[in-house]
């Protein structure tokens, strides 16, 4: 199992998550570096993540969005406020495409070789609980959908 | 599994986090343990921590502040019991982004696994 741990921290409002995977850093690093592949797994698979935009450097944007079932869609961006290949690189994450000053999430990804391959140690921090409902309503519904579609898309991806 | 959450976004922000500050201390989750299953009062309450009466009082008025406890009073007695609710909702924000990770970490993985090496 890729994951490791999930560490749920409600005084910080903050998420950690730990990721061993059996694949070299630079290969990890890469899977986010690319936004063909990046979309392929932040996104709940049947609600794919589509990612029009990713300057992936400081100051750079990403932006994003999830197709939902309804047929709208659920915008999302990031504003990266540091990029370090192949260690780490932070975001903050809105929920929209406009208005970078109030985005709701800070993400710090940081990457390492291990013995057994590489480490993936995502912390996100929340500004409010409001903001922590804010990163969840598109992916909420996407939770519900079935995973079994993923197998078809990442057979593509070879 | 998980749950299902209606998410209200007329909830103000300063009663969210009211709600996570209140479940920050350990006294107070306690408190709300020990009053989760039956109406206890502040006096029982007291007793059974090292500290004094207004101390207590005060971490129950945090409580009830974030809308986690209710107080009535019986007599001269302050009775205290838990907001089930309100308590179940905390849990299910955590519960939610915790059930996302699990899934982007995952799917993460499939694609290591499969495009390249």
């Amino acid at each position: 199992m890729p994951l490791t741990s999930v560490t749920k921290d409600p005084e910080t409002l903050s998420l950690t998550v730990v990721g061993d995977y059996p694949v070299s850093q630079q290969r990890l690093w890469d899977a986010f570096a690319d936004p063909r592949q990046l979309e392929r797994f932040w996104g709940p698979p049947a609600f794919p993540a589509t990612f029009t935009l990713h300057d992936f450097k400081a100051g750079g944007r990403a932006e994003y969005f999830l197709a939902l079932p309804d047929g709208g869609k659920w915008n999302g961006s990031w504003k990266f406020t540091a990029v370090n290949p192949i260690s780490s690189f932070e975001a903050h994450d809105g929920e929209d495409n406009a208005g970078d000053a109030n985005m709701p999430a800070g993400m710090t990804f940081k990457f390492e070789t291990t013995p057994t391959g590489s480490r993936l140690t995502v912390v996100t921090r929340f500004s409010s609980i409001e903001a922590m409902q804010q990163t969840i309503p598109g992916m909420e519904e996407g939770l519900r959908a079935a995973m079994p579609q993923l197998d078809a898309v990442l057979a593509e991806a070879r | 599994m998980y749950n299902q959450m209606v998410v209200r976004r007329d909830e103000t922000e300063e009663s969210l986090n009211q709600l996570f500050r209140a479940l920050a201390d350990g006294t107070r989750r306690d408190i709300l343990a020990r009053s989760l299953s039956e109406t206890v009062s502040v006096t029982v309450l007291a007793a059974r921590y090292d500290m004094s009466f207004a101390a207590v009082q005060k971490h129950v008025a945090v409580l009830e502040r974030a809308g986690l406890v209710q107080k009535r009073a019986h007599g001269r007695e302050q009775l205290v019991s838990t907001n089930h609710a309100r308590l179940q909702r905390a849990g299910e924000l955590l519960e939610a982004l915790d059930a996302i990770w699990r899934h982007r970490m995952a799917q993460l993985d499939e694609v290591l696994l499969t495009k390249g090496k």
